[in-house]
């Protein structure tokens, strides 16, 4: 069973940098891009997605506001947000909906603990 | 080198590229800003355009028909240019408020307006500046933060440096702070040789960033 991340991001450097990053961790992994937040949801409509790597700062509907609609629908997926603005509010709204906030610019060491945490998570539940 | 729109001079990817380290560079200024302001604060950058300094004026002029503030600071290095967080004069009270909270009189809102442009436009344009410097591995001197107050032409006309200021970097700025919701814009003013340099410097980083993927 091949584990799909589905990248979130208006600027297509940010999703080359994501798909890069995530590359170096998880070789074996399957990608998906979205340029914004109904890409993304037309794209979870159309096809099985196991994780999401979501930017915080697009305009119109905002890496949170995402996370939030896609968990509605996926209880159990492990979601990042990335965002070089980590303030206290952002987090208390990240923890309400379950989402990871991941730091930007994007490293592997930054993205690492994500990643093996959504690992680990989708292999137990598998199980 | 007359292009119509000097965007025709950095390409697609590198104008992404320079929008994504203006939006990490407000991000971690909407940061900072939280940490004095003390409520959470939204800053977005909906677009970020690059163009002649007399479209800029006449942008400006369409868009604020009233008097404009502004913060600006000069910064020298490898790229040198001007920096300037523009706002119509009508909001900057309104900004000075959303910042400082509590309940003041007038009277102390107009003493504190400087010290809080000043100070607002210190870390907006630090923040945005000093995170690109840095990602693109060059460092910058900034100058201290002066007001300015006038209309487009005056502020796009502030003396040396830069002298031959052609080029002008435009980003339309949302800020949120405390309910209250504020628009106002950096600009960023450089000279062709400095465009130059950092069309060369955000070719670097973007091969830093893809390891040549993106080619």
């Amino acid at each position: 069973m091949v584990i799909t991340v589905l990248i979130v991001d208006d600027s297509k450097l940010a999703r080359i940098v994501a798909a890069k990053t995530l590359a170096a961790l998880q070789p074996e992994w399957g990608r998906v891009e979205a340029g914004n937040a109904q890409e993304a949801l037309a794209i979870l409509g159309e096809r099985k997605v196991d994780v999401a790597m979501i930017d915080f700062n697009m305009p119109t509907t905002d890496g949170l506001e995402l996370a939030r609609e896609i968990r509605s629908s996926h209880p159990t997926m492990p979601i990042a947000v990335i965002t070089a603005n980590i303030q206290d509010e952002v987090i208390a709204r990240a923890r309400e909906v379950n989402a990871t906030f991941v730091s930007k610019p994007l490293t592997e060491e930054g993205l690492r603990g994500f990643i093996s945490g959504a690992a680990l998570r989708l292999r137990s539940s598998a199980a | 080198m007359m292009a119509s729109t000097i965007s025709e001079v950095l390409n697609e990817l590198e104008l992404d590229a320079l929008t994504e380290l203006v939006n990490i560079g407000v991000s971690r200024a909407a940061f900072s800003l939280r940490e004095m302001v003390g409520e959470q604060v939204h800053l977005s950058v909906p677009a970020v355009d690059l163009v002649h300094r007399m479209r800029a004026i006449e942008t400006l002029e369409g868009r604020e028909t009233g008097p404009l503030v502004a913060v600006h600071q000069v910064f020298e290095g490898d790229i040198t240019g001007r920096a300037m967080l523009i706002f119509p004069e009508t909001k900057s009270l309104e900004l000075v408020r959303a910042v400082i909270g509590g309940e003041l009189s007038l009277e102390d809102i107009i003493e504190l307006e400087q010290e809080a442009l000043a100070e607002t436009g210190n870390i907006l344009l630090n923040g945005c500046l000093g995170t690109i410097a840095n990602m693109l591995h060059r460092s910058l001197r900034m100058s201290l933060p002066e007001i300015i107050r006038g209309k487009g032409p005056e502020l796009f006309s502030l003396p040396p440096p830069p002298e031959a200021a052609d080029v002008v970097m435009f980003l339309y700025i949302n800020f949120t702070v405390r309910q209250r919701n504020i628009s106002g814009y950096i600009v960023m003013l450089m000279d062709i040789p400095s465009l130059a340099v950092l069309k060369s410097l955000l070719g670097e980083f973007i091969e830093r960033a893809t390891d040549g993927m993106a080619s």
